[in-house]
């Protein structure tokens, strides 16, 4: 008797979460497109000024819009999960790969001219106003006395960039990959804190710990932007932050959507994005817009591409990284 | 949870007993508690034997994962003696002594639990870390991580032992120190067997508290893996790197790890509650 009950109240209690969940899909049959926009955090000041400049084209006419912003990896678990998107833009390409890989976004997303990208930027070293510690190269971060800021690698998958800097830029000089690797242990023995994302590092670092955060040039440009007494410093040798776009394959309004993302990477939209200190994907515009490149700038590929990078340094068992924070760690904890 | 004197349901109960209300009432509390409780919890133990044994192990046992439960597991039963000590103290100057502002004192008691974590650890880290007006640098240590458990879990044993001392007549009390006892000796053989059992019902939720903590300690610890990495911050690093399976065992260690510690205190408190008879 009581199972029978039992199974009625459980009945009943699936109903409900099922009705529940039919009332929030949005009910877009009024004629005008409402995307959803889910995105990685910082390019969420852009985005306030690129919306309504994309509202006043033809193309973006009664288009209206939903945002969610997060970090990186958890906006990509989301959508994964279900969360509903449109337009999908991450920090970093393999937040994209497993949506790819699960038929969310299309096989060819980065076959057009920008390879699905749709802002770049650059490593940087973010320094106190007046850069009082005379930080110009990525050897003045290991030197002793100096704290680096820069947020856990593990947790925040935006660290990473800083981390193939911090190691493309020995490899550019010169060195072997061992010692590119013990670059990165002295580096890490000056990192006192590792935040769990890049905007927490940066509050850290505003907030007054630290002597240099290893930083994007957009997040730099943002705090000087927003009256912060920080100066930056783009070494010679840096990696170029690469951030992907796609329209999802789940999207109602592919027109629309397609238009959005169009509209990003135009002329008009990258100019916007660079206003907010971003690089335009064009490097003749970025250059136009005033972004020097560096003499050393290299990419995530001519380090292997994220695939290999992710394997060879941050396996949590047997990556580069995951070695180098038990020495710092174990060494520091005892 | 708090034997704070008979409760009078007596009619209640009686009432429920007869017909088909108790069959009903069990159905839904035990619908409830399955949605609420028993199936997540089942789930996150699903998730970590999703790859096998050896998986499981290799996971559980994996150096990072090891020095974060060790530290969580030490700290906990840290916070959780300073609680014994500080909330009974705190419990018993609440019921005992008058002073001026003693209500307003009361209430605070339970705020902690009313502050977002996260924002406790916000507001611990500015007041306790780089640039503390106390004078007290305590970011990114071990130590700042137990003074964000102590203020985390402070109101459990004063709340739970609160109650008992306010039902305590004082007559025993008076009878021993009459008869020649000292106020210690008082208080170990009059007080503590009656508010024990309290103060450990007190002391295991806030142990458990404090194994699971997150908000209020991912901030002051710095994050830093072997050092002041705690365990609930290496289960999100595990979640954040894509290892939800790595992230499931670790936490079901935790969970019976917590068991463990849990069925320990519950039955000294049964010995406390028999001794105190």
């Amino acid at each position: 008797m009581i199972r029978v009950k039992l199974g009625a109240v459980l009945l009943l209690a699936v109903a409900l979460v099922a009705a529940g969940c039919g009332s929030t899909s949005s009910g877009g049959g009024g004629g005008t497109a409402k995307l959803t926009l889910v995105a990685y955090s910082t390019p969420r000041e852009a985005y306030q000024a690129l919306i309504p400049a994309f509202q006043a084209t033809t193309a973006g006419k009664g288009v209206t819009f939903s945002q969610s912003y997060g970090a990186s990896g958890d906006q990509s678990r989301a959508v994964l999960a279900g969360l509903p998107a449109d337009v999908a833009e991450f920090s970093l390409a393999p937040d994209m790969t497993k949506l790819v890989d699960a038929n969310l976004v299309a096989a060819d997303w980065n076959a057009g001219p920008a390879k699905g990208m749709v802002t770049d930027s650059v490593v940087v070293l973010m320094v106190r106003k007046g850069n009082p510690k005379g930080i110009h190269t990525w050897n003045d971060l290991v030197k002793p006395g100096v704290q680096v800021i820069t947020p856990n690698p593990f947790s925040s998958g935006g660290a990473r960039w800083n981390v193939m800097a911090a190691y493309g830029a020995q490899i550019k000089q010169g060195k072997t990959p061992a010692q590119a690797t013990d670059y990165l242990l002295q580096l890490f023995k000056n990192v006192p804190v590792q935040d769990k994302s890049a905007r927490e590092a940066t509050q850290t670092f505003v907030g007054g710990k630290g002597d240099v955060e290893i930083a994007y040039e957009n997040e730099a440009i943002a705090a000087r932007q927003a009256g912060q007494p920080v100066d930056y410093v783009v070494p010679d040798q840096t990696i170029l932050i690469e951030n992907p776009i796609a329209v999802t394959t789940k999207s109602k309004h592919q027109t629309q959507a397609k238009a959005f993302v169009d509209f990003l990477e135009s002329a008009a939209g990258q100019q916007i994005f660079a206003k907010k200190g971003y690089r335009p994907v064009d490097p003749a515009a970025a250059r136009a817009a005033g972004f020097p490149t560096p003499p050393g700038l290299f990419t995530i590929a001519d380090l292997g591409g994220w695939k290999d990078v992710a394997k060879q340094f941050f396996d949590k068992d047997s990556g580069v990284m995951a070695g180098i924070e038990k020495q710092v760690g174990v060494s520091l904890g005892s | 949870m708090v034997a704070a004197g008979p409760p009078d349901g007596s009619g209640l109960r009686d009432s429920l007993r007869v017909g088909s209300g108790t069959a009903l009432l069990r159905g839904v509390v035990t619908t409830y508690l399955s949605l609420i409780v028993l199936l997540p919890l089942a789930a996150v133990v699903w998730r970590s034997a999703e790859g096998g044994r050896a998986a499981f192990w290799h996971e559980a046992t994996a150096p990072q994962a090891l020095a974060a439960l060790k530290l969580t597991f030490l700290l906990s039963l840290g916070v959780t003696a300073i609680n014994l000590v500080a909330g009974t103290l705190i419990a018993w100057v609440l019921v005992r002594d008058e002073f001026p502002g003693k209500r307003v004192v009361d209430a605070l008691i339970d705020l902690p639990f009313a502050l977002p974590t996260i924002v406790a650890g916000a507001v611990l880290l500015a007041l306790y870390g780089q640039h503390s007006p106390v004078g007290l640098n305590l970011a990114y240590t071990r130590a700042g991580v137990l003074l964000a458990l102590a203020f985390e879990t402070l109101p459990f044993v004063v709340r739970a032992v609160q109650p008992v001392l306010l039902t305590m007549e004082p007559d025993m009390e008076e009878a021993a120190r009459c008869l020649g006892a000292g106020p210690l000796v008082t208080f170990r053989r009059i007080v503590l067997p009656t508010i024990a059992p309290a103060m450990l019902a007190g002391a295991a939720l806030g142990f458990a508290r404090a194994v699971g903590e997150f908000g209020s300690v991912v901030l002051i610890s710095g994050n830093l893996p072997y050092k002041t990495e705690m365990a609930a911050v290496h289960v999100f690093t595990l979640v954040e790197s894509d290892d939800p399976a790595g992230a499931a065992a670790v936490s079901v260690v935790l969970l019976a790890l917590s068991l463990v510690v849990l069925a320990a205190i519950s039955l000294l408190q049964r010995k406390g509650t028999r001794h105190a008879d």
